[in-house]
């Protein structure tokens, strides 16, 4: 039986590990090279690099990164922020990066999923989302929009549309991150999910909010999801990657337990 | 002099991450589409992912289809993976298309009627040897490797199966005849586990 996935996401700023707090404040909390052999060795599953630094030469900096974990680290390692164009996510590609992930650039030109579904395979495209709640509208009728810009830019476009054209454009997995609980630590946005996962019938990885152990067998269980997403939960101590996985797997959820 | 280890190069993914999981387990492996260089190597390793159709033409293209098989009736050893895999049976149902036959079966495309299953089959999945092969030696109760596929290996002869994964019925996740093996999950993304097959198969001396 398939496994469910613990994902963490490192959020990387001129090669160094950033965390944010609802996207604003970013500070600097460590090598990101050194937290993934750390993650790696205990037992993660899988491994997100999202590059948000701001300078123009960022893509040099980030592909050095990605180089030095793929030397070492032997599981799917995903990479995102600022992909642009098919050349971004080929570089990334041969720098070691298994999966690409395309966000705001989607937004603005959705051609760029199918482009990049053709030219690295649709199972190494991961469309992700970033969604807040919304009153219900006729341009947002599942009462979630798309914003974009890490959570500035409010696109009016409805998150539940918006992933299952990505599914139809050729995505192969979908990130659904919840800005208004990403990082609160209050669990994830569990209707939001569960909405997405049950629409499309390409795997989805719930994000944004997870705090205790308990956020992330919601999100597996009555969120749908097939992987959860942690970020500050892990990369501050407060839980080791292994805990969390033995946690889940004694409370029922399938999780690979031997690494 | 024939090179170690050939990792084929016929347009059908990023190769680089079996060339790195080579390294990490000391072996030193070439990236190569030239037909001779792969036709006398002392192994050879046949990765892949994307659509059976543009793989063997690609294949095809290249003579790499003739000096994959002639390496392969010469007793090379050859391990195939994900695409790799499924192209060195007859036919595939991707495309419709006609593969090396190396071993006669079908590569077959899930179903999925169960909406609760996603394609396609992404993620971390126990594979559970069903007869003794070297290089699924210390495979555990529970191991689990990577996969990612929407098509699955049918070999006619059951023998050729050496351990099964489920999904939506359990599949063969490892077949091998002779001197060639094939798996479907992924090694080079499978962490301890994945490099240990790797390495078993740096040192295989084709018998099984």
């Amino acid at each position: 039986m398939l496994s469910k996935r613990l994902i963490a996401c490192l959020d990387v700023r001129d090669g160094k590990l950033a965390k944010s707090v609802r996207f604003v404040n970013t500070k600097d909390i460590g090598d990101p090279v050194e937290k993934a052999r750390e993650y790696y060795a205990d037992g993660l599953d899988e491994l997100v690099f999202y590059d948000i630094t701001a300078s123009s030469d960022k893509r040099a900096i980030m592909l050095d990164v990605v180089e030095a974990v793929a030397k070492e680290v032997f599981i799917p390692l995903s990479v995102g922020g600022g992909v642009r164009s098919v050349a971004d996510a080929t570089d990334l590609r041969l720098a070691g990066a298994e999966k690409i992930n395309v966000n705001s650039a989607a937004v603005a030109r959705p051609a760029l999923i199918a482009e990049c579904a053709e030219a690295i395979g649709n199972q190494n495209v991961v469309l992700s989302m970033d969604i807040r709640q919304v009153p219900e509208s006729a341009a947002c009728p599942s009462g979630y929009e798309i914003v974009i810009n890490g959570g500035r830019t409010p696109m009016g476009i409805d998150g539940l549309a918006w992933a299952l054209e990505g599914e139809g454009l050729g995505a192969g997995e979908l990130v659904v991150n919840a800005i208004d609980a990403d990082g609160t630590r209050d669990g994830y946005e569990l209707k939001l999910t569960a909405m997405i996962a049950e629409a499309v019938r390409i795997p989805v990885i719930a994000s944004g909010g997870a705090g205790r152990p308990e956020h992330l067998k919601e999100a597996l269980t009555t969120g749908k999801a097939d992987a959860a997403l942690v970020a500050s939960m892990v990369h501050y101590g407060d839980y080791r990657v292994s805990e969390l996985k033995r946690w889940l797997h004694r409370e029922g959820v399938k999780m690979r337990m031997s690494w | 002099m024939a090179d170690p280890i050939v990792i084929i190069d016929y347009d059908a993914g990023n190769l680089r991450s079996v060339q790195r999981a080579c390294a990490e387990v000391g072996a030193r492996a070439v990236i190569s589409n030239d037909p001779v260089r792969v036709k006398a190597a002392a192994r050879i390793i046949f990765p892949g992912v994307g659509a059976a159709g543009s793989a063997m033409a690609s294949l095809r293209r290249n003579g790499l289809a003739e000096a994959l098989s002639g390496a392969v009736g010469d007793g090379t050893p050859v391990l195939g993976i994900c695409l790799g895999l499924q192209i060195s049976l007859r036919h595939s149902e991707e495309n419709d298309t006609q593969t090396l036959g190396l071993i006669p079966g079908q590569t077959r495309r899930f179903r999925l009627d169960r909406p609760e299953l996603k394609i396609p089959h992404m993620g971390w999945n126990e594979v559970r040897p069903v007869r003794p092969h070297p290089l699924l030696d210390g495979i555990e109760a529970g191991d689990e490797f990577y996969f990612v596929h929407a098509y699955y290996p049918a070999p006619e002869d059951q023998a050729c199966v050496y351990a099964h994964t489920t999904y939506e019925n359990d599949f063969a996740a490892a077949v091998g005849r002779n001197n060639y093996f094939g798996v479907q999950f992924h090694p080079e993304k499978s962490g301890r586990v994945g490099l240990s097959l790797l390495d078993r198969f740096t040192r295989w001396d084709g018998q099984c």
